[in-house]
Formats: C-alpha cells, structure tokens, sequence
C-alpha cells in the first residue's frame, strides 16, 4: 500500500462545475446529456438537475469554463455558466424548514390521536398516561420545530418591534407550558395537540413560501449569463491564452474575434470592425470603429477580429457605472410594504389586547389566575395567525407555478402584489418591442434547391448574421449540403465548394447594394449559378406586440416608449404601433423619468432587456424583461417572461391581479373565522377539541380557495 | 390497559420509523430534482442515440 504525500492531489484534479442549460425538455435530453458528455475529451461524468435546469460537470482540473461549453456545444446543448452559489445556501434553508415541518407533522399527528381518545371519554388513569406521551412527544419536537419562530420572534423582540411569529411563539410557549402544569396536576384539558397543529400549519406556510422563492429565483439564475467571462489574451510571444474577466489587468493586449463580447474596456490597436453597441445604449445600428478608437465591454464585435488594449477592467469599467446607477435605484423598491406584513401590523397589537382584556376580564370577574390563563391561551390559540399565515404563500405558489407553465419566471412574491397595482407601462425599444436580433429578408429569393447550400455555408461561421440566417433557413427544415474546402476569411466571409462549383456567402461589395443605400447589415450568396442574392437583415416587431399592447390598454396600463436609440427610429416604431415613443435617453434619464412618475403617485410598469435598462428596471414600481436580455437585466426584473411573444404582458397583469384578488379573499375568510370565535374564546367556551377543528377548517377552506388560481395564467 | 400498553409503543414505533424515512429520502437528495425524477423513469438504458 502507498500512500500520496500531502502535496499530491489524490481527486487527480477533477473538479466539479454548475452549469445552466435551460434548453432541457424531456427525459430524452437527460439522457443525451448523461451519456453523450462524459465521452468528450476531459469530461468523466454529469448529472442533470432537471428542476433547476441545472448540469453539474465533473471534469479535469485544467479545463477551463469555455472548454467545457464546446463540449455542451458538441453534443447539441447550449450552456451558461453559473455565477453564484446562493442557490446552494437557499436549498439549505428549504431543507431545514421541511425537517421542522416533518417532525411538528408527525407529532402534531401522535398526539392528535391520543387527545382524539381523551376527547372521546378516557377515564383518569388512562388520561393521564395519554397526557404524559403527549407530553414526552410534543416537549422535544416544540423545542426543535418551534426554532424558525421562536428565533425571528426573538430578533424582533431585540429591535423593539414585533411581527407575526411573537404571539405565534407566545401562544405556542404558553400552551405547551401550562399544558404541562395540566398534566402535572392531573388536570383535564391538555393543548398539546393545538400547539403542534400551529406549528405545522405554519411550517407549511413558510415551506410553500421559501420553495416559490428558490424555484423562481433558480430558474432565472439558470438564465443569467455573464455579459462576457473572459477574453483571448495575448502574450509577448503572439501566443494566446483564454483569461478569465476578473483576472484581465489594465494594459493586457485582447484578440476579440468577430461574434465575441467584449469583457473589458479599450482601445482599438489593429484591425478594424463594427460593434454592436444595443446592450449599452439601446441603439440599434451598428458603429463602425478602427484603430485609436474607444470600445467598452459589453459591445458586440461584429464584423473582424481586433486587438484590444485594455484601459480600464472590473469597477472602472463603464458598466460598472450602470450597476453603480441601479444601486441607487432599487433603494425605493425596498420601502415598499408587502401585504402580509402590512397586516400583521394591525393584527398582532390587536390580538395582544384581547388576550390581556380577557385575562383581566376573568379575573376581575373572580376566576382564579389558572382559569385566567387558560381563557387567554383560548384566545391566543384561536387568533393565531394559522389561516392568515397560509392566506398569502398558498395563493402565491399555486399563481407562479401556473404562470413558471405559461413561461414567467416570477422572482418573488412581492412581484405579484406590486405588479397588480402596475397602472402604466413603459417598454424599452431595442429587444423588448422587437427581438433584439438581426432577422433575414428576402430568404424567399433563395432558389429552394439552392437552400442546403446556404444551410451550409452559415454553419461554417459564427459570425451574428450567419447564425440569424441559420435560424431563419431552420425553420424551413433545409439539411445543410455537403461542402468541401470551407475556408472562413474574417470580415469577408466563408467559401467553399460545392459539387465543383465554387460558392460564398460574403460581405457584399458596394455596386450590389442596389440603387437605394440604407445602413442596415447585408450579405451577398454566391451559389454557383445566376447573380449574387443580396440578404438584408433588419430588427423585427416581436410577434403579438400590437396585441399585446392593446390588451395591456384595456387592463387600464397605457404604454409608451422610451429607448435610448436615435429618435428618427424610435418615431417609426411608435407610428407603427400607435403609441407615444421616445428616444435619445440615457440610462440615468430613463431612471429620472420613472422616479418622477412614481413621484406623482403612479405605479409604472417598467419592461426592458438591455444593460442600460438596469437602472430603470430598478427604479420602476415593477418590472419584466424578456429571456433574451442581458444579466443585468435580467437580475434588475422582477419577471423575466420566456419565449418571442410579448402576450407575456398582459397574461402577467391579469395573472396578478387574480392572485391579490384571491389573497383577499383569504384574508376575509381568515378574519371573519377569528370575529366568529373570539368572543366564544373570550366567555370561555373554547376547549381544545373546539380550537383543533376551528383551526383546520380555516386553513383548509384558505387552501382550497387557493388552488382556483391553478388556471391562472391562461 | 395491557392492550394499551403494547399498542402505544407499537404505534409509535411505526410512525418514528415513518418520521426515519422521511428524514433519510431528505438527507439522501432525494427531494433535490423532483421533475427530474419523474422524467428519469422514461430513459431505456440501452437506447440507441
């Protein structure tokens, strides 16, 4: 036997990596993915994660992050990397919480059986042995599941307030205490079983609560990408070498090859290309930039490979500006007061009052102290928040599961209630109105048995308008043509030969364009017989986008635009949609803007993609960006809406203003359940077994009304 | 009461190991991908891709 000495690696250097695919379906890709990934060079094995649309990679310890995504590419998927582990610390809170519920549901169970036998007529020595189970039961598994409550009402306690979990602990300590003195002395009502009940009851509430936040805010993480986690980074002997973006420095010389992101600020040194600036500032034509020019990260390089000097990385960099922006912004969102809490302000002061009144009442009445304090146990027990602490989760899980199947991945609940007071809606132009993404016209021109040759010739680049052309001939089902010779030429474009002929598709020269020059981006097929064809690509409309905008107007949420693109195109796509539209705006004017409006008292929509969206995503009252947005944007939203449609609008308004109007309707049931049974607790009629069937009923009738919100999102 | 004095412990053995379980399937992740697992069911481990 040999042992390893302390510096050898015994795991061999395999290391474990979370990524995000969020294109898994079906038990099919679970299967592609197990199987098909650990057979890629360096990749010893993978397990999906399905809910959380999750891949963790076992693989060697010198494969880096974009090695990995190559082997995702390979097999057909497409990956993200993950940032964060926040979600991992989430599962352990969720974890924890479902112990406490397991453990106050079994015992809550036990002992709810031998009360049931007490109820039903058991005589003095058979009471009391029930009443010492129940006692050596609910004793340890009170002090275990009764720990989430006992601790926030504590921490309120300390910062001289209270919440709803302070005559939550109260009542449940003063049950199990005096119920403990009861059958010490032999005494006849135990209210073991009512504590237990409570705190079931309530653990589910804050199980449903805590899981609606991790599944939500996992699947938006599952969509967050890093603008860019690297670059190609040059070295002194023209090698280059893939650098992760926090670890790029101030002079370092970066190959950005055409396609790519750019991770840091710069400046141009060689080559010359077009950048795509519609992250940063929402404007939709690309700008040209040659050598001594300024590029900043988060730009796309559309055209050439370039060098790039670095200039400022990290916190200087001008997006860091924009997080610095929306830091500010989201100040104002935190002020807000979500319903259930709004509630408990009134609620718990109001139910220390009566349990005191009653206590008082009765001895002053002349009942001695025990009977005093078993009235206002009654009253505590009955008005426990059981029914209102479901009223809202119930409604909230069961809405967003109903609208995660309809495609909107709402982040937290609070999103609901504010945005069912949204009474404006305000859209960003450059990917939220339209899609963000060059689209092909005139592909009909193309000769259809001319279409796999195409087909092709765009899956030899990734060049931004070869992979639209690509996805435009996809949806046509054309099986690319086999090509021979393929020879990509940065800033020309690919050749090849197909059948002896040769064919290109190529940026085309300025005597095709034709008689009318317009800037929009374009590229020349040359497919072996006839004239070149001239491809123009251009911004769509997203589809459904007037619909949508009309039923936003009947739900009482007028629309307008507000882009930071130039005003000539901002005014074309607000004749065509017949909504007011501005543009030119910075990211701190859009900001400006909706703080006035919620200024004057109005509750704006807020619905963008961009990074320079961030600050008013931020800012707005509540907002949605759709899944093709940036990680800024997308972590600015409140909900991120999936697919092409824009109907995800209005269905989310509708959706919410269904939830809050059935949280109302909860919270009359609950309360009218405690005016019902207050007084009856306040003469002293309630007995355990009246407060055991009280509290059920209540919760289960909040429950079932809950569960009409199933069909929500429709 | 000598019924009873069987009958209780048996119950509440039952229902720990109940309580036992759970608490193993949420340790062992079991609770971790639940969509997952009902998809898991439908791969033939000698599919052909």
């Amino acid at each position: 036997m040999t042992y390893l000495g302390p510096d050898q690696d015994w795991t061999k250097g395999s290391v474990e990596t979370r990524f995000a695919v969020p294109e898994m379906h079906c038990a099919g890709c679970i299967a592609k993915i197990e199987r098909l990934l650990p057979e890629q060079p360096g990749i010893s094995a993978a397990r999906v994660n399905f809910s959380g649309k999750t891949v963790t990679v076992t693989h060697a310890g010198d494969m880096a992050e974009p090695d990995i995504i190559r082997a995702f590419d390979a097999i057909g998927f497409e990956a993200q990397s993950l940032l964060s582990t926040a979600s991992v610390e989430r599962g352990i809170a969720l974890r924890r919480l479902i112990r406490a519920l397991g453990i106050a549901g079994f015992a809550a169970m036990n002992v709810m059986l031998l009360a049931v036998s007490v109820w039903s007529g058991a005589e003095s020595s058979a009471r009391s042995l029930f009443n010492w189970i129940s006692a050596l039961i609910a004793v340890p598994a009170v002090a275990y599941a009764g720990r989430p409550f006992f601790d926030s009402a504590l921490r309120a306690l300390r910062a001289r307030t209270t919440n709803m979990d302070v005559p939550i602990s109260l009542a449940v300590l003063l049950a199990v205490g005096l119920s403990l003195y009861e059958t010490v002395a032999g005494g006849q009502h135990v209210w073991f079983d009512g504590a237990l009940m409570l705190l079931t009851f309530l653990l589910a509430g804050r199980v449903l609560d805590e899981m609606m936040r991790g599944r939500a805010a996992s699947g938006a993480e599952a969509l967050v990408r890093r603008t860019a986690p690297g670059a190609m980074r040059l070295d002194a002997h023209g090698g280059s070498q893939w650098v992760a973006s926090d670890a790029l420095r101030v002079g370092d010389r970066l190959l950005i090859a055409a396609g790519e992101r750019l991770a840091a600020d710069g400046i141009i040194e060689t080559g010359a290309s077009r950048f795509d600036l519609s992250l940063l500032t929402g404007e939709s034509a690309p700008v040209a930039a040659a050598p001594g020019d300024i590029a900043t990260a988060g730009t796309l390089n559309l055209d050439a490979p370039v060098t790039l000097r670095v200039t400022a990385v990290g916190e200087a960099r001008t997006i860091a500006e924009i997080a610095r922006l929306m830091e500010s912004a989201s100040q104002s969102r935190s002020r807000f007061v979500r319903l259930a809490d709004r509630a408990s302000h009134l609620y718990v002061p109001a139910v220390h009052l009566l349990a005191l009144l009653s206590f008082t009442g009765w001895m002053i009445a002349g009942a001695g102290w025990h009977q005093s304090l078993i009235v206002a146990l009654a009253v505590l027990i009955i008005t426990c928040p059981c029914a209102l602490g479901l009223a809202v989760p119930v409604a909230q899980v069961v809405a967003c599961g109903a609208m995660m199947r309809a495609g909107l991945l709402v982040k937290d609940g609070s999103a609901l209630e504010r945005l069912a007071q949204a009474d404006e809606a305000v859209l960003d132009k450059t990917g939220t109105l339209t899609l963000g993404r060059p689209a092909p016209h005139g592909i009909e021109a193309i000769p259809p048995d001319r279409r796999a040759i195409v087909r092709g010739l765009a899956m030899a680049s990734r060049h931004p308008l070869a992979v639209a052309l690509r996805q435009a001939l996809g949806s046509a089902d054309v099986g690319p043509a086999p090509l021979t010779d393929i020879v990509e030429r940065p800033g020309v474009g690919v050749e090849a030969r197909f059948a002896g002929q040769a064919v290109a598709m190529r940026r085309p020269r300025a005597d095709e364009l034709g008689a009318d020059p317009d800037d929009r981006a374009a590229v020349a097929l040359d497919l072996g017989t006839g004239a070149p064809i001239v491809i123009r690509f251009a911004d769509a409309l997203r589809p459904d986008a007037r619909q949508a905008l009309d039923e936003l107007v009947a739900l009482g949420l007028p629309a307008r635009i507000m882009s930071g693109d130039r005003d000539e195109a901002v005014a074309a796509i607000s004749a065509t949609l017949g909504i007011a539209g501005q543009g030119d705006m910075r990211p701190a004017d859009k900001m400006a803007l909706l703080e006035a409006e919620i200024a004057a008292g109005r509750h704006p929509l807020m619905v963008g993609d961009g990074l320079n969206d961030g600050p008013a995503l931020a800012a707005a009252h509540v907002s949605m960006a759709p899944a093709s947005a940036s990680d800024v944007g997308q972590q600015a939203a409140d909900i991120v809406f999936l697919g092409d449609s824009l109907l995800g609008l209005p269905r989310a308004v509708r959706a919410a203003r269904a939830t809050m109007r059935v949280v109302r309707q909860n919270f009359v049931l609950a309360i009218g359940y405690n005016i019902c049974a207050v007084p009856l607790a306040m003469i002293g009629m309630v007995t355990p077994l009246v407060a055991a069937l009280a509290m059920s009923t209540s919760s289960i009738i909040v429950i079932a009304n809950s569960l009409r919100l199933r069909g929500a999102a429709r | 009461m000598n019924g009873l004095l069987l009958l209780i412990p048996v119950a509440l053995l039952l229902g720990l190991s109940g309580l036992g379980a759970f608490l193993w399937s949420l340790r062992s992740g079991q609770f971790d991908d639940l969509d997952g697992a009902s998809m898991r069911i439908l791969i033939e481990d000698d599919e052909i891709i």
